[in-house]
């Protein structure tokens, strides 16, 4: 089958990501690059864990932490990773239409979860909770802060990659770019459960 | 297959600076490692001198500290790690018999941002003075540190590990999928396997350190407080950071060397690898424990007594898998054909130094005399005998053996010798001393000392011995200048009568690499069909098109970008950052939206190559 050939219903692949070399390499490239990253979050969270009562004389966690926001926060970044599923399910049925709209959603829910963030942090800021008060803000929104650095790029590159694809149809030369995106938000959804739970439910006990 | 995209054919400096040729990049990490070599060579020498004699004033204060730091840091980043790479590059698809790597674009990025990183670095010593804050960079010595020097060090090793990174990525891919039909995993030459696992430990390890660097950065920049005691920051961070990357560091640059010996010793022994699958398990064994000992750096911290003895119990375990190999080595040798050439002579010689070098590591390993030990000159001549007397004379057996297949050419094998002598003299006089040195307790980093503590005289053996490596060096130098003569053109694929797949290729290798992906039919495969009678490899496939990538300059601006933006960060001038970042994503862009769908070499071509080669 010719890269750019779009697929029909009968001679789509059972694994369209990984149906060429270029695919396969693609695949496995991007789970090691994954494994890099979780190191490079567990640094984060070291740090983090290692600072997180030097708070000096700005809020502390428990003063500081909103619960309902976050787990609103919560709530629509782990939607957002089911809809991303969905699309994946959808590009493997070749129901394109489907899958630019799951992906779509899976857009917007991003750009909410940013939104809620920077308003978080907004508020944060107005609490004297400044990335130079102390250790504990440092850290902080380092960690929180590069993990919306990632949500970030992860909307840019959904963004880039469906206007480029709007009304191509899926072939072997996009199906591995779609699915990568996937395991990546799929990432980013993971290492937020773990902020969710070290920095925001931790941080709410004490 | 119909997609037969045009295939411009570049020429001249337009094809280097936009190639993605596995071969052509690896001549470039190679050169680009050699010139960062010579350049840390003069800032060691630099530093010698001024030890030559007690209260010496030729590099005082704050010009030796650059030097030291700048030495360091250029030595691991900018030569050692690129020429391996390098090596890797070149070697590895050759060895797994794959047409090129498997990602060929984020090869030629991994390339350029290693060169424009160690560019940054080097920027220093123009605007201001150079990083100072030794290779470690200590907070609070670095958080501190006046001018612009360690944001130059921040920022160089920021972009070039991300380099490092990608090439790390990029050959594990290659390994695990582009190997020939019958290369199975234990059927993998030993380089490709060290090349291997020191790309897991790329991968595992670099992360950490883009992270403390960032940390760094956003101390010095942003006034962040993660190592700042004043509020409430921890300075041991950096120092667990650091070391957690920089620990398997180490091993990332020694291990792709055990590979390069292994291949050279058993080449000119005539004999198959001594207990090669031993070789494999110490390997991976050395790969994981590199991750469980980067607290002997940190023995004299004050982490209390259990954590330091559970460090020096996995770290003197090292010894083990370390052990096999030497055994190995020597067992290879054993009832062989022994052939003396230049690349074997390295090789040999790094065996008993490299030795020493363990025997001092398993000394530094015990707590209790690492007190003794500690930031004095016996862990100078430690590290220098297992990087320069391990890394370094592994590397030059490698280019000695590997100059052939990668620049079609040999080496003048008396120049050679004459390289050899001075060097590996001169090494042994500059830092065996030094042991001593170290234990009449000469600190290390510090730029003079007074007479009449029985430190003059090895101090003054030491320079000399410095000044030999130096002049070993040049004659490196002109031995390759002079390759360039046709007189040195090698005319066959296998000069060596090797053993693994690099040695079945025609010379001048073709772009294809393979005309044809061969069948792999043992451990020695080349050997395997010698010993058949066969005069070249069995192919797996018929003659067909071969696919291959477009060249592309995107990977150069997109480093221009990133480096761009380092000056933004250094100077504080964020239009510049933003501007310089903007670049690298909008390189990122263009490559993610315009289609690339490589080109075809038709059959008719293979075949034509194919008949010149047999004609």
């Amino acid at each position: 089958m010719n890269l750019s050939e779009r697929f029909t219903d009968t001679n789509i692949p059972e694994h369209p990501e990984k149906a060429t070399l270029e695919g396969k390499n693609k695949f496995v490239g991007f789970w090691l690059f994954l494994g890099g990253e979780t190191v490079l979050f567990a640094t984060l969270f070291g740090t983090y864990l290692g600072l997180r009562h030097m708070h000096g004389t700005g809020p502390t966690a428990k003063e500081l932490f909103q619960l309902p926001t976050v787990f609103l926060a919560t709530m629509i970044l782990l939607t957002s990773s089911l809809t991303s599923v969905y699309a994946i399910l959808a590009m493997k049925q070749n129901k394109i239409r489907a899958m630019q709209g799951w992906f779509f959603i899976t857009l917007l829910l991003g750009l909410a979860f940013l939104g809620l963030e920077i308003y978080e942090f907004n508020e944060y800021v107005h609490e004297g909770h400044t990335f130079t008060k102390s250790a504990f803000s440092s850290s902080f929104y380092t960690l929180v802060g590069f993990h919306g650095g990632h949500v970030l790029f992860g909307c840019l590159w959904l963004i880039s990659l469906l206007v480029r694809n709007w009304s191509r149809g899926l072939n072997l030369y996009n199906a591995p770019k779609y699915y990568l995106f996937a395991l990546y938000w799929h990432f980013v959804d993971v290492v937020w459960v773990f902020i969710f739970t070290v920095v925001y439910l931790m941080g709410k006990v004490g | 297959m119909s997609t037969i995209a045009s295939h411009k054919k570049r020429s001249g400096l337009m094809d280097w600076l936009t190639t993605v040729d596995h071969k052509k990049i690896g001549i470039m990490y190679l050169l680009g490692g050699l010139f960062f070599f010579l350049i840390g060579g003069i800032e060691a020498l630099f530093m010698r001198l001024q030890l030559i004699k007690p209260e010496n004033d030729m590099f005082v204060g704050e010009t030796f500290n650059q030097l030291l730091t700048m030495h360091g840091t250029t030595m691991i980043f900018f030569a050692a790690m690129p020429i391996l790479i390098g090596f890797m590059n070149c070697i590895v698809p050759l060895q797994i018999g794959a047409r090129d790597v498997a990602f060929p674009f984020l090869n030629a990025l991994g390339f350029w941002m290693f060169l424009f990183g160690g560019i940054m670095l080097n920027c220093g010593w123009f605007l201001g003075g150079a990083a100072d804050a030794g290779w470690t960079a200590y907070a609070p010595l670095s958080t501190t540190s006046a001018g612009h020097g360690v944001d130059f060090y921040i920022l160089g090793l920021q972009i070039s590990g991300a380099g490092t990174l990608m090439g790390g990525i990029n050959f594990l891919v290659t390994i695990i999928n582009m190997r020939a039909p019958g290369m199975t995993f234990m059927r993998m030459p030993l380089f490709t396997w060290t090349s291997f696992v020191a790309s897991l430990l790329i991968l595992f390890a670099f992360p950490p350190l883009t992270i403390g660097l960032f940390q760094l950065m956003f101390e010095r920049v942003f006034d962040a407080n993660f190592f700042n005691a004043d509020n409430g920051g921890n300075a041991i961070i950096w120092e667990h950071i650091f070391w957690i990357f920089g620990h398997p560091e180490v091993y990332i640059l020694i291990l792709p060397v055990f590979g390069i010996i292994s291949e050279v010793v058993s080449t000119f022994a005539k004999k198959r690898l001594f207990g090669y699958s031993s070789m494999v398990f110490a390997t991976v064994l050395i790969g994981f424990l590199a991750f469980m000992v980067w607290v002997h750096h940190m023995f004299t911290v004050g982490l209390g007594a259990v954590p330091n003895s559970i460090f020096a119990v996995a770290t003197m375990a090292i010894a083990v898998p370390t052990g096999i190999k030497i055994f190995n080595w020597l067992f290879t040798m054993w009832g062989g054909k022994m052939k003396f050439t230049v690349a074997n002579v390295w090789a040999l010689s790094f065996i008993p130094t490299f030795v020493m070098g363990g025997v001092t590591g398993v000394m530094l390993a015990i707590p209790a005399a690492d007190y003794q030990y500690h930031d004095s000159y016996f862990v100078v001549a430690h590290f220098h005998y297992v990087i320069v007397g391990g890394v370094v004379l592994g590397v030059f057996s490698g280019l000695y053996y590997w100059y052939p297949k990668i620049f079609n050419r040999k080496l003048n094998e008396k120049l050679g010798f004459l390289n050899f002598w001075l060097f590996f003299i001169g090494f042994h006089l500059t830092f065996f001393p030094q042991h001593f040195l170290g234990l009449l307790g000469m600190p290390r980093r510090v730029f003079t000392y007074l007479t009449g503590q029985h430190w003059d005289t090895m101090n003054f053996i030491s320079t000399i011995g410095a000044l030999m490596m130096g002049l070993g060096v040049i004659v490196l130098a002109v031995n390759m200048l002079i390759s360039i003569s046709s007189k040195y053109k090698v005319t066959s694929g296998d000069p060596w009568d090797g053993r693994t797949l690099e040695w079945a290729i025609p010379t001048p290798t073709p772009e294809y690499n393979f005309a044809q992906t061969p069948l792999v039919r043992g451990l020695d495969p080349l050997w395997v069909e010698k010993s058949a009678g066969n005069k070249e490899m069995t192919p797996a496939e018929p003659v067909g098109d071969i696919h291959m990538p477009n060249g592309s300059i995107l990977p150069l601006i997109m480093s221009i970008g990133f480096f761009i933006a380092g000056f933004g960060f250094i100077y504080h001038h964020w239009l510049v950052a933003g501007v310089g970042i903007g670049i690298g994503l909008i390189c990122m862009l263009l490559r993610s939206v315009i289609d690339d769908h490589g080109f075809h070499i038709h059959k008719e071509e293979v075949e034509a190559d194919l008949r010149g080669v047999k004609a």
